[in-house]
């Protein structure tokens, strides 16, 4: 009778680690990150108005900690990652009636996400730069 | 579920350095994966030089190069050397596409090669693609029919024929669903792209009538939806289809089955 061997524990090759990063890849993680970034960004825009609802004085500690330059930081991110996630989702209704997925223009449509969203943000903050 | 890094036993750890070819003076280098079931060892990373004036174009060229001449233990699967088989698929210089129609040429610097992308290993570059096959079986790639056959073919207009195209013509070598991060989290739960495009090469051929049936079978947060058009597939596809648009259609065929 043949000799029974133990069946062998298969190794997995190799994966996240050896892939090349694709743009529409990185913008789909991205797409995720700027997603769960908006509920911390949420939670900034509920502590402001909970403060405006509370007191004075809260409020004035809550807007001095969104003006100081860290605050103001978090806060462009947080504008960045609502333009991001915004145009990631028109992204994706486009993709949803079966258009764009072309080899030029799904390119197309991921650098005009990346484009759409840092405009934007610059013209938000210009516009209340200019406007205090 | 998602895993980042690999499993202890799928460390990869550095190999042999082969030596350099007598004589050569046009050398190119390669990183190969290799793993042997039977040395008790993790997997490594061997390198090697080609001689390119005594060796075609291709990387599959350069790997019967150096199973020819270098090294015979080294393990992969070809056949047809011309991009119609799909065996040859592989991970190179960090996308899948099949090593016989990748010129050495197209890759800058050294060329590493690696299986296909989160799959068991069966030995070097020959993944195991059992589970896979299941899936594409699950979808009964075949015509499935309740009315009598004719007394000839079933008869197909031209214009359906032409909703085939750029689906029939798959090889599955599976490039585009090992490409896909969703297939190597889910691959237990989700068809990954090309079992759906196949799936959706059937759904929409004029002459099947188990349409609503075969979009049963799709319909399920996992098997269709895990699919978050990350666009891998595409791009991987070394026969320039579209797995991802047809996964688009399937969605689309299903909400249009709901209005």
């Amino acid at each position: 009778m043949a000799e029974v061997r133990s069946p062998v524990e298969r190794p997995l090759s190799p994966h996240l680690m050896i892939y090349r990063p694709m743009l529409t890849m990185m913008s789909s993680i991205l797409h995720r990150i700027t997603g769960a970034a908006l509920y911390v960004g949420t939670l900034l825009l509920v502590a402001w108005l909970v403060a405006a609802a509370t007191s004075p004085a809260w409020f004035d500690l809550v807007n001095w900690a969104f003006g100081t330059w860290p605050g103001r930081i978090v806060l462009i991110g947080y504008t960045w990652a609502l333009f991001q996630h915004m145009a990631g989702g028109i992204r994706h209704f486009i993709w949803d009636f079966g258009r764009g997925f072309g080899p030029v223009a799904r390119e197309v449509l991921t650098q005009a996400s990346f484009v759409f969203s840092g405009a934007l943000t610059a013209a938000v903050w210009a516009a209340a730069y200019f406007l205090r | 579920m998602v895993q980042f890094t690999l499993p202890k036993n799928s460390k990869v750890t550095n190999g042999k350095v082969w030596p350099h070819p007598h004589g050569a003076v046009n050398l190119t280098e390669l990183h190969v994966y290799r793993w042997n079931p039977e040395d008790g060892q993790n997997p490594r990373i061997d390198t090697y030089f080609v001689d390119r004036d005594d060796c075609g174009p291709m990387v599959l060229d350069a790997l019967i190069w150096i199973k020819n001449k270098i090294d015979p233990t080294l393990t992969f699967r070809r056949s047809c050397r011309e991009g119609i088989c799909g065996s040859c698929a592989m991970n190179i210089d960090g996308t899948n596409t099949l090593a016989c129609t990748k010129g050495m040429d197209e890759v800058k610097g050294v060329i590493k090669i690696y299986p296909l992308p989160h799959m068991p290993v069966v030995k070097d570059l020959v993944p195991d693609l059992t589970g896979i096959y299941a899936q594409h079986a699950a979808i009964e790639p075949w015509l499935k029919t309740v009315t009598p056959p004719p007394e000839k073919e079933w008869i197909q207009t031209h214009e359906d024929r032409a909703k085939l195209d750029g689906l029939y013509e798959c090889i599955l070598c599976f490039c585009c669903t090992t490409s896909c991060p969703s297939y190597w989290w889910n691959a237990d739960r989700y068809l990954g792209p090309a079992v759906l495009l196949q799936a959706y090469r059937w759904l929409i051929d004029s002459r099947d009538e188990y349409t609503g049936e075969r979009l049963d079978h799709v319909e399920d947060p996992f098997r269709l939806y895990r699919c978050h058009t990350i666009l891998n597939c595409s791009k991987a596809c070394p026969k320039g289809l579209n797995p991802a648009k047809a996964i688009a259609e399937i969605k689309r065929l299903l909400v249009e089955r709901q209005t």
